[in-house]
């Protein structure tokens, strides 16, 4: 039994969520591929982006997949990190916008 | 970054057996992951063949002015191992004779075989349809004796293709030492500027891309898309095509796989992307690659692995296409990097 609730090998494993739902699992890993496709965006932009979202839902395995599919990519460090800061400009943003719902109470509650 | 092959260190991975061992062993002995042989018989590809003979690739030596980290020919300044002009005349009959359409050479840097420009003069005149020469772009401007040749391989219509592993300077001096992005970049304005790659032009200048680390490459197009606006805005230079190439765990980028503790994944990786479509065009199929002593192999990586040609035919002084051409490829793990994905081969993407 692992130790910790991450193993990085556990990614190459994702595949496997098909066996006890291949209906669900195939649908799934459908719908994922072609999100990824060149489209409207290309498949770097997408890349960048998964890779900033990643960050904000704190996925170690989506972290490592997108930092090595950037990679593969030839997306340079700086390019990756400044998708990061865009994810956790918005995570704060999305934070501090509630500041004015404590401030409408505030004010709200005060006479 | 070491400034020594591994040959020179005494290191063990300069053993072409203890190479062999890590690429049978592990998880291949432990049936984590299936054997090459296994993969490809499933598609009725077992024993691979060759088709017709397209491609002759010589290697004229190990020396180079580079010692780059993922080198699979493990090559240096320190590498001795050079073709001598009595190996060169051997080549010089079987060019004349091939019914191969492309002629490439390729080291360590080729351009420090002291009879590489007799060589070249003298192959020349066989009239082989491509002629090409791997230079590593910074042995241009390496040494004087050097700098004339862009117009070198001009005046033989020489195809050249160079190794950039990125269009920014950290990058390539990360994985090929400092400094040499910057003479890289000076070179490839050099070629620009007696024609090569220039979009019209007939003196055809191709880039490879090898990634710098523990990954494939990624899709060729899109790389070859970011390298020419990259290379075209910021230094005003221009190529034909980006070939990528996918590194295969040999020589220093295996030492660099275990090392880092990356082998594993690699070769997770590898085996993950194996594409059954790729198997059909494999470089092995249409190429025989010679060796500086005369040897050949079904590839420049069977070559570093010591790995000879399944053939009564093993060197060029008994050189026998069509006996040659009746063969079985040798293969082992390796072999997963060049059906990865899009495939790879000297000549870039193959699926």
């Amino acid at each position: 039994m692992a130790d910790t609730y991450y193993d990085p090998a556990d990614l190459r494993k994702f595949g496997k969520i098909s066996e006890w739902s291949e209906e669900l699992g195939s649908k799934f890993f459908d719908y994922y591929g072609k999100v990824f496709e060149e489209g409207a965006l290309s498949a770097r932009e997408k890349s960048l982006i998964a890779l900033a979202v990643a960050h904000v839902v704190k996925c170690p395995y989506c972290i490592d997949a997108y930092t090595k599919d950037g990679l593969q990519r030839g997306i340079t460090k700086e390019e990756m990190m400044e998708s990061v800061h865009v994810g956790a400009a918005i995570e704060s943003g999305a934070t501090l916008v509630h500041g004015v719902q404590m401030m409408k109470k505030y004010d709200k509650l005060s006479m | 970054m070491s400034t020594k092959s591994l040959k020179a260190r005494h290191d063990v991975l300069a053993q072409s057996n203890k190479q062999l061992e890590i690429l049978n062993g592990g998880l291949f002995e432990e049936g984590e992951l299936p054997f090459f042989k296994d993969k490809i018989d499933a598609i009725g590809a077992y024993p691979l063949r060759p088709k017709k003979l397209e491609i002759l690739q010589i290697n004229v030596g190990y020396m180079c002015n580079q010692v780059c980290e993922h080198c699979h020919v493990d090559a240096g300044p320190d590498r001795k191992e050079i073709m001598t002009r009595e190996t060169m005349e051997l080549c010089l009959e079987v060019i004349r004779n091939t019914g191969a359409h492309t002629l490439d050479l390729t080291g360590g840097a080729p351009e420090m075989n002291p009879d590489f420009r007799w060589f070249v003069e003298q192959a020349a005149e066989a009239g082989i349809k491509d002629f090409i020469v791997r230079s590593n772009l910074t042995i241009i401007r390496a040494n004087k004796k050097y700098y004339d040749l862009p117009q070198f391989f001009k005046k033989h219509n020489i195809h050249v293709i160079s190794s950039m592993p990125h269009y920014t300077r950290g990058k390539t001096d990360k994985q090929r030492g400092d400094g040499v992005f910057d003479s890289s970049i000076k070179a490839l304005q050099e070629l620009n500027a007696v024609g090569y790659g220039m979009p019209d032009s007939d003196l055809r200048l191709d880039l490879v891309y090898n990634p710098s680390g523990a990954f494939l490459p990624g899709n060729q197009a899109a790389l070859e898309a970011d390298f020419k606006k990259a290379l075209k805005q910021d230094f005003d230079i221009d190529f034909h095509k980006l070939f990528a190439i996918t590194n295969l765990p040999i020589a220093r980028f295996l030492d660099y796989l275990l090392a880092s503790g990356n082998y594993e994944d690699y070769m997770y990786s590898l085996v993950e992307a194996y594409n059954p479509s790729a198997v059909a065009g494999v470089m092995c199929t249409n190429t025989i690659s010679v060796s500086w002593d005369g040897w050949l192999y079904d590839c420049d990586f069977n070559q570093m692995l010591g790995l000879k040609v399944a053939s009564k035919v093993k060197h060029l002084k008994d050189y026998n296409e069509e006996v040659l051409n009746d063969r079985d490829i040798v293969i082992s793990q390796h072999c997963y990097g060049c059906t990865a994905g899009a495939g790879s081969s000297c000549q870039g993407t193959v699926a």
